[in-house]
């Protein structure tokens, strides 16, 4: 699960990590009230209005401007709220329809009054799944694609691997802000940002905090001034306030209605939908697709449970995609007996009435042959297989016809 | 001969009156497996499915003489579940749980990592020999005893390849599965050596997802130390970016986690690569034939 920026940063605050202020605005005049407050509490007629999407790059597309004044507020917030915001990391990139924008940061700017003596450094925190620990990965050249750092100059991305057990030690801490080039005020203000960030990381079981760029001011201190934070879905049981933090509108709308009947659906472009029972086969399922000259147009794992309530859901959702020229459904029947699925199949069929797609219907495992009987003996348009290349071969003729 | 588990594996399973437990203990029981009995906390010196509970891990090694256990603790127990089984010295530690979080994977893994035990999993299906032990949540009747060994990081598409090595009139000598998260207890290349040195496995199926770089590490090892044929598949050929596919750990990061990379290396590795899921059990007998 993905945190807006403005949450992010609540949260990095809540664990005593200097951050950026601001506040958020839905609507120009909250950006007017959370602009004078700001002014009031900084001296300072200058600040920035940041778009609040779940995607980086905000200020190739606009998302991202300074206003030097109260007009200038008003212009840049009205423009941006409201806007399709294009970045790299929408949907379909700088060249796609771009994300809507919902709310907005109205942040004080960070970099006064002395911008010429801030810099601008790299500070992020994941889990490194050959290690089995958690790094913090951290660079002079701030404010860049790190991963653009990291092929031209792979020696300014350091590396800093935490001991599962002992957690973050202070020297290491030390020598994250040593390797960054501070010294006096500004050294001591970083290593107890880093102290602060990795406390905050495994307090919140974040998957990535990404601080680009993280600020050395020309007072020497040390600030967020942006922030990306994931947050491990498996552990936000333990986490109740930050699971309320998820923003339902950043995401696929027919996404969040499966996820709502915990049917683990992601939306794809092809023409093939698919509905089958745990992650693996379903992903094998997409590949085959693939190679019977179809395209997936979605990943859809029912789980284990495929009785006709679920498959109907399964059904509902995938046709929601009008580019969906067939459905196959794939079932190895282990625990769950194929029989079952295919009264599921059946009667589901039979309430929606009539499905405007071929289905193809593959069981296989336990009672599959009973299964194809029953499938082959309900008299609906669904055309049943038992191995995985048979249904591949009808995928096939039924995309060609 | 066979791998990890076998008839004489003195099994406990933990969470054994949990309903989870409850169903798939009396399957493995079912399925002739050797089931001493269970542990559920506060439950101790009742019987259940014709067993005896235990209260702690500790007692049923002390009295039962347990030496392989199968976890079905809800996911925030779960990593405790791990680690007071090797602590009390539980060699084959087999936990299905899906959803732990990965903090706490990350410090089972620290935890364990000079304890004398293997984990297998967590998100996993568990671990089979056919005809001798059904350690986990698998259909036993696909299953067939014979010489063929399989990895995998998925359950059902594991249960697709059982499928098809019996089909293709082979059977198996033990179907590892290790399960879909990030961080696992036995690795691909872990599962793949264990079978190499097996000398009743002939020849070796393993399915790799999206995700990580756990195939291209065990298609190295291949390269080094194969004495069998290994087949391989890559689920997930399609998958977009930067989108978890289900597992927690079938998410392409780089490039070199696609599951075009993989079946890149695992090829120049020697492993006789599929394409099409459809193959995999015909392509094995194909191998072995030379």
């Amino acid at each position: 699960m993905n945190l807006h920026e403005y949450q992010g940063k609540e949260l990095l605050k809540s664990y005593g990590v200097a951050i950026q202020e601001g506040s958020v605005a839905h609507t120009l005049e909250e950006a007017v009230a959370a602009y004078e407050a700001m002014r009031e509490k900084t001296q300072s007629d200058v600040v920035v209005v940041k778009a609040q999407i779940h995607a980086g790059g905000r200020g190739k597309g606009g998302g991202v401007k300074l206003a030097k004044n109260l007009d200038e507020l008003k212009e840049h917030a009205g423009n941006i709220l409201g806007m399709m915001l294009k970045t790299p990391q929408t949907p379909g990139g700088m060249e796609g329809p771009g994300k809507l924008v919902r709310k907005i940061l109205v942040a004080e700017d960070a970099y006064a009054p002395d911008f010429d003596a801030c810099s601008e450094f790299y500070v992020s925190i994941l889990m490194d799944r050959e290690r089995k620990c958690n790094v913090i990965i951290y660079s002079t050249e701030g404010g860049m694609d790190i991963e653009k750092v990291a092929d031209e100059t792979p020696e300014l991305v350091h590396k800093e691997y935490i001991d599962p057990t002992l957690g973050l030690m202070p020297f290491q801490a030390r020598k994250v802000a040593f390797n960054l080039g501070l010294s006096g005020q500004a050294f001591k203000q970083m290593t107890k940002f880093i102290a602060n960030l990795y406390k905050a990381f495994v307090g919140a079981d974040a998957s990535l905090f990404e601080i680009n760029p993280t600020l050395k001011t020309g007072d020497d201190r040390i600030v967020a001034v942006d922030c990306k934070v994931t947050l491990d879905d498996n552990a936000l049981f333990r986490h109740k306030n930050l699971a309320e933090l998820r923003d339902t509108d950043e995401e696929d709308p027919t996404e969040v209605e499966a996820k709502a009947h915990h049917l683990n659906y992601v939306n794809l472009d092809g023409n093939v939908g698919c509905m089958v029972n745990g992650a693996g086969l379903a992903m094998a399922t997409m590949d085959i697709i693939k190679l019977s000259g179809g395209d997936p147009a979605n990943f859809l794992d029912v789980g284990g449970t495929a009785d006709a309530a679920r498959v109907e859901q399964a059904f509902r959702i995938i046709l929601k995609d009008p580019k969906v020229k067939a459905i196959l459904i794939n079932i190895f029947g282990g625990i769950v007996r194929c029989d079952r699925v295919a009264q599921g199949v059946i009667d589901a069929y039979k309430n929606m009435g009539n499905i405007p797609v071929p289905i193809i219907v593959r069981l296989q495992g336990t009672n599959a042959d009973i299964a194809k009987k029953m499938i082959d003996e309900s008299g609906l348009a669904v055309h049943s297989a038992i191995l995985l290349q048979e249904a591949a071969d009808i995928v096939s003729k039924v995309l060609a016809e | 001969m066979s791998v990890l588990v076998n008839k004489d594996s003195k099994i406990i399973v933990q969470g054994f009156t949990g309903k989870e437990g409850t169903f798939h203990a009396s399957q493995m029981i079912e399925y002739g497996t050797n089931v001493v009995g269970g542990v559920t906390p506060g439950k101790g010196g009742q019987n259940h499915l014709d067993k005896p509970v235990l209260n702690t891990v500790a007692e049923a090694v002390e009295k039962l003489g347990a030496d392989t256990s199968v976890i079905f603790v809800p996911p925030p127990f779960a990593a405790d579940a791990i680690m007071e089984a090797a602590d009390a010295g539980i060699k084959v530690i087999i936990c299905i749980t899906e959803g732990i979080p990965v903090q706490d994977m990350v410090k089972v893994k620290a935890y364990i990592s000079d304890k004398d035990c293997r984990l297998v999993g967590p998100n996993c299906p568990g671990v089979m020999t056919p005809g001798e032990a059904k350690c986990g949540i698998m259909p036993g009747f696909i299953h067939n005893p014979g010489r063929i060994g399989i990895v995998s990081r998925s359950g059902t598409l594991t249960y697709e390849a059982v499928d098809q090595v019996t089909k293709a009139g082979l059977g198996q000598s033990t179907c590892i599965g290790i399960g879909g998260d990030p961080i696992v207890g036995t690795t691909t290349k872990d599962a793949v050596e264990l079978l190499m040195n097996d000398p009743d496995t002939d020849g070796i199926i393993m399915i790799g997802e999206i995700g990580g770089s756990m195939e291209a590490d065990a298609a190295r090892y291949v390269k080094e130390h194969g004495t069998k044929p290994v087949v391989g598949f890559i689920a997930g050929q399609t998958a977009p970016k930067g989108r978890t596919m289900g597992h927690a750990g079938a998410i392409i990061g780089g490039d070199d986690d696609t599951a075009e990379a993989k079946m890149k290396i695992m090829a120049e590795c020697g492993i006789h690569v599929v394409k099409s899921p459809a193959t995999i059990g015909e392509t094995m007998a194909k191998a072995l034939k030379g």
